[in-house]
């Protein structure tokens, strides 16, 4: 049999995609793993219903993983994908809109039935029709039935049997791309083998039938290659979501500080899994407690903040609100606090599964009285590590209240991660105090670089004080209700906050630091807006980037950056949050803004397109 | 030459004015604690500093300034959470929350019921004065049904909850009672408490002066009252009371009753003997129920059961899992599961 031609691309993005059942999240996830393996730069992209299995066969119910791979570093999951696998008429129903032209659709034939197609909600029995794909590249293999065929002889029964039937599809793609299917065999030993030897031959078998029948049939016309990125840096490399590298950057500043981790918290998409993480790390010495409800996740942080543990506590949009009183204890005790907020769309229990940047009002401004605190956001999956790492550093050095921004899609989605060493991170350096100085201890005294107070450990002689959430007296911590004092500790409690501005790094910028157009932005739109900036660069235009980690204090260097560019555009999935508190804190400026609230990440197409828009308007 | 776990009970006040309203039974309870904590820290060999008070909202709330000791006055029912963190991120400490029927029963009622079901190691005091005393006067979950108060002008139309009859539902390990004048008795259920390994609640039935005066008075009034109409039960004692200890309970079928000893062929041998240590929380639930007129009100400690400590099984958890560990630091975590090398 005569070999495919063998074409070399780029950059590939393959979005698979079925029922909530169907197992496309593992799909993606092995493809794209076996991809980083392979030396592939990457970035991945789960887009799945908050039901857990919705109903069957609905456009409601159906679950996608978006992969983008590539011969360079890939920082975003692709705007629009080259293969759609779509494992019943719902899927394709629901993605057809995210095809390129002319994109390689790979169908179940099998699920292609009247009954299905009804389910899906088409109104005629010719979906391809239907959605006007007809000139695009269609394979529709009997994916369920060979499958079936394929595990004849395994012991199993046909439910168990037809579960498979997402190896087969994955097989194909293997092939498609040859890609080895070691790392996925390997997987499903692991995975199913010590429970059931069956269940994994029979994935195995699945896997390996789809990628025969792929090459046995000549399905596709051409096999790609994408070679390994050229452009990373040398080192040992991992694969890492951005819930993970939070939970992991916790534990790091809990090394680094010397403080035991204790994480409060209570369940919530999308901020469960570094609660589970967490949990895991018991060999670490990392104390988790799910609590009753948010409240009391944050609570039990706060009272283990008092007691001189590293205290987290996780949450999402719903869950901050709920927790919105606590925060403010924290601020007024002056306790070491990091609070994650991993975003998701709102208001109220709005969209669970969906990225949006929605919450950094709430972040800034939700509680009641004067209440400064430390906002920050992570920016793609990986550097969920670095900023959880910092913000611990930040909360116990300078004894406040941190809270991280991260968001649905930076947190689900994976990357290739070049892993640090330990060696590369600051020591952190709590203020503990060991024994009572002499004249008498002060619980609130501060010291002159940081304003913050010193952290008195229950247990510790001599330093036993009270604190709480009525005002304080300026030295003594205790109650005070005198007016001049209460002017002074709000002062002394936003200062302190402002003054962490000394610590930080210096507001960077993508591209030349004078232009004709500023892009900014903050937390997870870093990897699409670095796309669309450095694409019109390419294009000789002049647009930098200026992409903000620091929101509360922001960074040095704001005013000089934002000076030198005719305009500057505010990019965020909200209504504008972040341009607005631009307007309060550097007023001299006018911002243009570009704002999208649909649950999804933006695309690189729409960014240019407005920036464009943008640069020849005079 | 001062021992070691040697204390007054002047170690353990602070210098703050102490602020509750002239005849409050607050004042009472505060000194039960002072007299209690010098018994706990030689019994136990507890430092001074290891002491830590927790507490909320209300009146009951203020306590931890009136100590001192370490204290974290927080937030409107959250004690016994922060407590729960408090305990958890350092077990050598004795941690002890302070709230009301209020703080604990209605807006912290979660907190409260799960830090029992936990049995993590504090010592909850909750002051039962059936009224939200700090707000002026509103009803409480404690109030009895059909209270008039500010918010209820034509009586309550809630069942209250018995805190007792809550910490039992809630599985909970321990539960003692006294009344704030009983200031010797609340001093020995503290002390109880606090050798309790898990979750103790004292409910110390408590006169907030203004707002609900006398709320307990038809059984509490005064000494004499009280014999006739309480009973303080000790472990492994009969169940007898009365000012000449005539009074006796029985259990006939399903439920106690209250009988007279030497009357109807009633002798000592028939009176039930209180054993705090059963696991079975039945005569438990029935003497935390009982209610003057019908019964005697039952004081001192009702339940004091050992199990697992949430604060030992984190503990040891970590200790297992630790001694059989892969990864030992940070740097084995980031390496650990599959990586590869880019040249």
């Amino acid at each position: 049999m005569d070999k495919p031609n063998i074409v070399e691309l780029d950059d590939v993005v393959i979005r698979f995609s079925g029922d909530s059942g169907d197992g496309m999240q593992l799909t993606g996830t092995l493809f794209s793993d076996t991809s980083a393996l392979l030396g592939n730069g990457i970035s991945t992209f789960p887009d799945y219903p908050a039901e857990i299995r919705a109903p069957q066969g609905t456009v409601s119910g159906v679950s996608g993983f978006q992969v983008h791979f590539g011969n360079r570093k890939i920082i975003t999951p692709g705007d629009y994908c080259d293969v759609l696998v779509a494992m019943n008429p719902a899927a394709l129903k629901a993605n057809a809109k995210w095809l390129k032209k002319g994109a390689t659709i790979i169908l179940d034939a099998d699920l292609f039935t009247e009954k299905q197609i009804a389910r899906a909600g088409f109104t005629t029995d010719d979906p391809i029709a239907e959605l006007n794909l007809e000139h695009y590249n269609i394979l529709a293999p009997s994916i369920t039935s060979m499958t079936r065929e394929a595990l004849q002889g395994v012991n199993l029964d046909l439910k168990s049997v037809t579960k498979c039937k997402n190896m087969f599809a994955l097989g194909m793609c293997f092939f498609m791309y040859d890609r080895p299917l070691e790392h996925t065999e390997h997987y499903i030993d692991k995975k199913f083998g010590k429970k059931s030897a069956e269940v994994a031959t029979a994935n195995k078998l699945a896997l390996n039938a789809g990628y025969n029948y792929a090459h046995n049939t000549h399905a596709f016309a051409n096999t790609y290659e994408v070679q390994p990125a050229r452009d990373l840096p040398r080192g040992t490399y991992r694969s890492i979501n951005g819930n993970q590298a939070t939970a992991w950057g916790f534990i790091a500043a809990s090394e680094k500080s010397g403080r035991p981790l204790f994480c409060g918290s209570y369940p919530i998409t999308p901020a469960t899994v570094i609660l589970e993480e967490l949990a895991k790390r018991k060999d670490l010495g990392v104390k988790t407690l799910q609590a009753e409800d948010e409240i009391a996740g944050i609570c039990t942080a706060i009272g283990a903040a008092y007691a001189g543990n590293f205290a987290v506590t996780t949450t999402s949009g719903p869950g901050l609100s709920l927790k919105s009183e606590a925060i403010g204890l924290a601020v007024m005790t002056e306790l070491p606090l990091v609070i994650v907020d991993v975003q998701r769309g709102g208001p109220s229990t709005g969209l669970p599964t969906k990225p949006e940047q929605a919450d950094l009002y709430q972040a800034l401004w939700g509680r009641n009285g004067e209440c400064p605190l430390v906002v920050m956001a992570a920016s793609c999956p990986s550097d969920c590590f670095h900023y959880a790492f910092w913000a611990g550093k930040i909360a116990m050095e300078h004894m406040t209240p941190v809270l991280l921004l991260s968001d649905g899609f930076i947190a689900n989605g994976s990357e290739p991660w070049r892993i640090p060493s330990m060696s590369e991170y600051p020591k952190i350096n709590p203020p503990i105090i060991t024994k009572a100085p002499e004249g008498g201890f002060m619980p609130y005294a501060r010291d002159e670089k940081r304003l913050a107070r010193s952290w008195a450990l229950p247990g510790t002689k001599g330093v036993e004080h009270r604190v709480g959430g009525l005002e304080k007296d300026f030295l003594k911590g205790s109650v005070s209700h005198d007016p001049n004092n209460h002017q002074r500790m709000v002062n002394i409690r936003a200062a302190k906050v402002a003054r962490v501005q000394e610590f930080l790094p210096r507001q960077s910028i993508m591209g030349p630091t004078k232009g004709d157009l500023l892009v900014v932005g903050w937390g997870g739109t870093k990897g699409h807006l670095t796309c669309a900036v450095e694409e019109l660069q390419a294009e000789g235009k002049k647009v930098s980037l200026c992409h903000f980690n620091f929101i509360n204090p922001l960074p040095k260097g704001v005013r000089e950056i934002f000076a030198r560019f005719k305009k500057i555009v505010v990019c965020e999935l909200n209504s504008g949050q972040f341009a607005g508190y631009l307007r309060t804190q550097l007023q001299e400026f006018h911002y243009e803004q570009y704002n999208k609230v649909q649950g999804l990440p933006f695309t690189v197409v729409e960014l240019k397109e407005k920036f464009n828009e943008l640069l020849k308007e005079e | 030459m001062k021992e070691e776990y040697q204390y007054t009970p002047q170690d353990f006040k602070s210098d703050q004015e102490v602020k509750w309203c002239p005849g409050c039974g607050d004042h009472a309870i505060l000194n039960s604690v002072l007299k209690a904590l010098p018994v706990v820290a030689r019994d136990l060999h507890y430092k001074h500093e290891r002491f830590t008070f927790v507490s909320g909202i209300g009146c009951s709330s203020r306590f931890p300034y009136y100590m001192n000791t370490f204290g974290f006055h927080g937030i409107h029912g959250r004690a016994a959470a922060l407590a729960t963190g408090v305990k958890v991120a350092n077990p050598k400490l004795t941690v002890w929350v302070t709230t009301g029927d209020g703080d604990s029963l209605a807006i912290g009622g979660n907190h409260f019921i799960h830090a029992v079901r936990r049995n993590i190691d504090i010592n909850i005091l909750l002051f039962n004065n059936e009224i939200y005393g700090l707000t002026k006067g509103q009803y409480s979950p404690t109030s009895k049904l059909g209270k008039v108060t500010k918010t209820s002008p034509f009586g309550t139309i809630e069942h209250p909850f018995n805190p007792g009859e809550v910490v039992l539902g809630a599985r909970g390990t321990f539960f003692a009672r006294s009344i704030d004048m009983e200031l010797e008795l609340t001093k020995d259920c503290l002390v109880a408490a606090a050798k309790h390994d898990g979750t103790s609640v004292v409910e110390i039935l408590q006169n907030c002066v203004i707002f609900n005066n006398g709320t307990h008075a038809d059984f509490a009034a005064d000494k004499e009252t009280r014999l006739e109409r309480t009973i303080v039960l000790r472990d492994g004692e009969k169940m007898i009371f009365g000012k000449n200890r005539d009074k006796g309970l029985v259990q006939i079928g399903q439920k106690l009753m209250v009988v007279k000893i030497g009357e109807g062929g009633v002798t000592i041998d028939d009176i039930l003997t209180h054993n705090v240590h059963e696991p079975n929380p039945g005569v438990h639930m029935m003497l935390v129920n009982m209610k003057y007129p019908n019964y005697p009100v039952a004081l001192g400690v009702i339940r004091d059961v050992p199990d697992h400590t949430y604060d030992d099984e984190v503990r040891d958890q970590v200790e297992v899992v630790k001694s059989k560990r892969a990864i030992n630091c940070v740097d084995d975590l980031l390496h650990s599961g599959e990586t590869w090398e880019i040249k």
